[in-house]
């Protein structure tokens, strides 16, 4: 191997009392593709983020050409050579791409921008980019912005690239055009560091691969070496026990059935690719997925507040033949219906809770509209709330305090509490139990268990592998808003769901 | 960034948010602010005019409270300037930036001016009320809703929207006086002096009485609105989150014009209490900048209208004090308008001690 251009030594940080990344080595050679894997959360982003200035590690040291390095801004990064290029991309609109590329330089005597075209069409050239240097940012696709980054790293001299998540916003024929840039890149000395979570990506481009997880570095593979169940394991690690108690579902019947959805996000990026299942009443359905592979919109679509492109969203009402469509339909339709949905946002204090309002007045957002009344009833609501708070041992002063100062475990209980209340015949849960400590999320674990137990569809969409595999009876692998296996809980290997949830190719349909 | 100058070492100054703040604590804080803010007025009377600070203080009571027409007058200020910060809380407390009072009180009152103008005494002076009363409040309205119409079906920028309304607003009412003065001197005499047509009577023989009432029904009906009706607790939860409002199911484009309508119908109310109770005349100036003072008084009392009684009256107070002190001292206004300013700048500034406590480096950990 050639010379090691990045070394990191023990590299610790710390946000509060939550670890991102603690004690990680890793280092990376001249003329190299290495890919960082992990999961979720795992701190690929935050680490990669002290190599680029942005954060400042607490304790280890960071190596660069095999001199000590003191990273403590971005230009100290430039000065480094280093550059990365982020997820979300940072340039200005109403500029063109050469001006947006010589942007916040200290050139002498102004901006000469005839002369930094030249340099970026020759830069272009010599990597086999695809760009028009005079072309407005606003008027380009996403593909073309992220050249403009890449572009814009490199004008400045940048000898290690870091890339985080590049191809989460491209289309297949944009990525091969992205990976044969990134080889010439390679072929020219520069050293490239790519963040993802797609095992076919890495295994297609990299030459090693850096795994973390949770924090912690696993370990470094050469591609070559390896093959997908290996580093899927290394990704979400060996099983662990939970005893999370799991009856049998008791006459299943089916509540929620979804056929062939699809939805568009705002930016007009298709988030739901045909999703079709069904959740049956008494059991535990799981949704596993990377984080953004469209489980919000999933959700947010069945509870009316997700426009839908095309499918059908189908309840069967409990006891009868009726069938109601609620596609198109808005929350408040849905609830008139007499269709008991519960739902517990992933966005709690943003969207299932108003962080300025006491917990009588949080009761009373899925009530206020009952009556005729011109005024507010806030009996039956305070009741409620003494009750949640006495049920669920909500740590609060009084059912008078705002929510938002309420720790994390026990905003959780006040909102999946006040949704239970409302007797639901679906209960949908996103990431319950993001945040929460080991106990508040056993309670969690518990309701949700209750409500199967009651009849209940519940739909759990969740993070942490373990806990699914554990809690659910089914497991619904989404990934890239499609849906890519839906697994037994009770039999299910947590390699097979990982390895699942890192296809983008739904079912056997190709692209 | 940030974590990297900190490393190396803890600025001077830091701030940080305070958590729980009591209220008995928050208001001793407010105090506090204003005896800081009458001491730095003293140093700055006794260096521009070597007055003494107590005259001059003394001056400002007088001028409020030192006979009957001050007293009057006093109130009369008050309940125009509490009525329209009134009108104007819904809406902010629903986070629509509501910058248009100004303009919906001016067309407001100019419905009244028309109604009693082109009337006259042609119909029993009751009926002519009503229909100034029923004109003036559409009017509001009219000019509230439009921007709300926009905001809520292709969300236009309200703040924007509902300030350069003021500005039409203010050109029709130059429009209407150049139309109906044929003398060219563009200043519109008091309308119906001799019938006193379209004038609010006053009552148990005193001016503004009338006014005064309205307004304090207002202040309880949008106090009981706000806070234990339905449609008040929409307007809360769309202000703080539009998601949750969407999530639970509330239409929020239907709460933000209901809201708008409410809001321009009490600023036409104000432009018709202004024109038939007060003036009796219009012109540009007749919502006087009160249209932006209330704006301040809203904020600062949290939009809650118990507390607006209060804010407002300490506007006034500050004006109509700060007025006697020009008059007292032989100045002109500017010295009124800078000790306001401070005693202003002072409560405004409160709200950030109360939100945030200040940290300066400690010794012992500058040696590590």
């Amino acid at each position: 191997m050639s010379k090691v251009a990045l070394e990191l030594k023990g590299i610790t940080k710390r946000f509060g009392s939550v670890v991102a990344n603690n004690n990680v080595n890793l280092c990376a050679y001249k003329g190299e593709i290495l890919s960082l894997l992990g999961e979720n959360g795992s701190g690929k982003t935050t680490l990669m983020n002290m190599i680029s200035g942005i954060y400042y590690p607490d304790e280890g040291q960071i190596f660069i050409n095999g001199e000590e390095a003191v990273i403590s801004s971005p230009r100290d990064a430039f000065d480094y050579k280093i550059g990365m290029i982020h997820q979300h991309f940072k340039l200005v609109d109403v500029f063109t791409a050469a001006e947006n590329i010589v942007l916040g330089l200290n050139e002498k005597g102004g901006y000469n921008i005839k002369k930094a075209t030249q340099k970026v069409a020759e830069i272009a050239e010599k990597y086999g980019f695809d760009i028009d240097p005079n072309k407005k940012i606003h008027e380009m696709s996403v593909s073309e912005k992220q050249t403009v980054e890449i572009i814009k790293v490199l004008y400045r001299g940048a000898d290690i690239l870091i890339l985080d998540e590049p191809t989460a916003v491209l289309t297949p024929q944009e990525t091969t055009k992205l990976f044969s840039v990134l080889r010439n890149m390679k072929a020219d000395g520069k050293t490239i560091i790519i963040i993802t979570h797609k095992l076919h990506e890495v295994l297609a481009l990299s030459d090693r691969v850096s795994v973390l997880r949770k924090g912690e570095y696993v370990g470094t593979v050469i591609t070559a070496e390896t093959n997908e169940s290996e580093l899927t394991e290394m990704m979400v690690g060996k099983k662990i026990s939970l005893n999370i108690n799991r009856s049998e579902p008791k006459n299943p019947k089916d509540r929620l059935v979804v056929k062939h959805l699809n939805c568009v996000n705002r930016e007009g990026v298709k988030v739901l690719d045909d999703v079709s299942f069904t959740a049956r009443s008494g059991e535990i359905l799981g949704i596993a997925g990377i984080a953004g592979s469209g489980q919000r919109e999933l959700l947010e679509a069945i509870a009316g507040l997700q426009n839908v492109e095309q499918g059908e969203i189908l309840y069967n009402v409990p006891d009868s033949d009726t069938v109601e469509n609620l596609r198109d339909k808005t929350p408040l339709q849905i609830r008139s219906l007499g269709v008991r949905l519960s739902f517990v946002p992933e966005d709690r204090l943003g969207m299932g809770l108003v962080g300025n309002m006491d917990i009588v007045d949080n009761m009373l957002l899925r009530s206020y509209s009952k009556g005729k009344s011109f005024f507010l009833q806030r009996k039956e609501p305070k009741n409620l709330a003494d009750e949640i708070i006495d049920q669920l041992e909500v740590v609060t002063p009084s059912a008078n305090t705002p929510v938002r100062r309420l720790s994390g475990g026990n905003v959780q209980k006040v909102l999946v509490g006040r949704e239970i209340a409302a007797a639901p015949t679906v209960l949908m849960a996103a990431y319950p139990v993001r945040g929460l400590d080991i106990n508040s999320s056993y309670t969690i674990y518990n309701l949700l268990n209750q409500q199967k137990e009651h009849g209940v569809a519940v739909v759990f969409v969740g993070e942490d592998l373990d806990v699914l595999i554990e809690l659910c009876d089914r497991i619904l692998v989404i990934g890239s808003g499609k849906i890519t296996g839906i697994v037994d809980g009770r039999t299910a290997k947590k390699e097979e769901i990982g390895y699942l949830m890192t296809q983008t190719n739904g079912g056997a349909e190709n692209e | 960034m940030s974590k990297g100058t900190k490393h190396n070492h803890e600025p001077l100054i830091h701030i940080t948010k305070r958590g729980n703040v009591s209220e008995g604590k928050a208001w001793g804080i407010r105090i506090l602010s204003i005896v800081f803010s009458l001491l730095v007025c003293s140093v700055v009377i006794i260096l521009l005019t070597h007055y003494n600070p107590i005259q001059v203080f003394k001056a400002m009571v007088t001028g409020n409270f030192g006979s009957l027409t001050k007293v009057r007058s006093l109130f009369q200020n008050l309940a125009m300037l509490l009525c329209i910060s009134l009108a104007v809380t819904p809406a902010f407390k629903m986070k629509f930036w509501n910058l248009g009072a100004e303009g919906q009180v001016l067309v407001g009152g100019l419905a009244s001016a028309a109604c009693m103008f082109y009337i006259k005494d042609a119909l029993p002076n009751a009926v002519l009320i009503l229909i100034m009363l029923v004109t003036s409040v559409l009017a509001g309205i009219i000019w509230g809703v439009v921007p709300a119409v926009f905001k809520a079906k292709w969300n236009a920028n309200e703040t924007l929207f509902t300030l350069m309304m003021n500005y039409v607003a203010i050109q029709l009412v130059s429009f209407c006086i150049m139309y109906w003065v044929p003398s060219g001197s563009a200043v519109m005499g008091v309308i119906n002096m001799k019938s006193q047509a379209g004038w609010l009577p006053n009552l148990f023989g005193q001016k503004y009485l009338i006014n005064i009432l309205i307004v304090a029904l207002l202040t309880v009906v949008m106090y009981v609105y706000l806070k234990y009706s339905k449609q008040g607790y929409e307007i809360t939860v769309v202000g703080e989150s539009e998601n949750t409002a969407r999530y639970i199911g509330i239409n929020v484009k239907k709460v933000i014009i209901r809201t708008m309508v409410l809001s321009g119908a009490m600023c036409g109310l104000a432009g018709f209490l202004l024109v038939s109770g007060t003036n009796h005349t219009i012109t540009k100036e007749t919502a006087g900048g009160m249209g932006f003072t209330a704006v301040m008084v809203s904020w600062l009392a949290k939009f809650n209208p118990a507390i607006m009684v209060l804010t407002s009256f300490l506007i006034v107070f500050l004006q109509k004090g700060a007025g006697e002190i020009a008059t007292y001292c032989r100045l002109n206004e500017s010295i009124a308008d800078i000790l306001t300013g401070i005693i202003i700048f002072f409560i405004i500034g409160s709200e950030f001690f109360i939100n945030y406590k200040i940290n300066f480096r400690s010794k012992h950990k500058e040696v590590k």
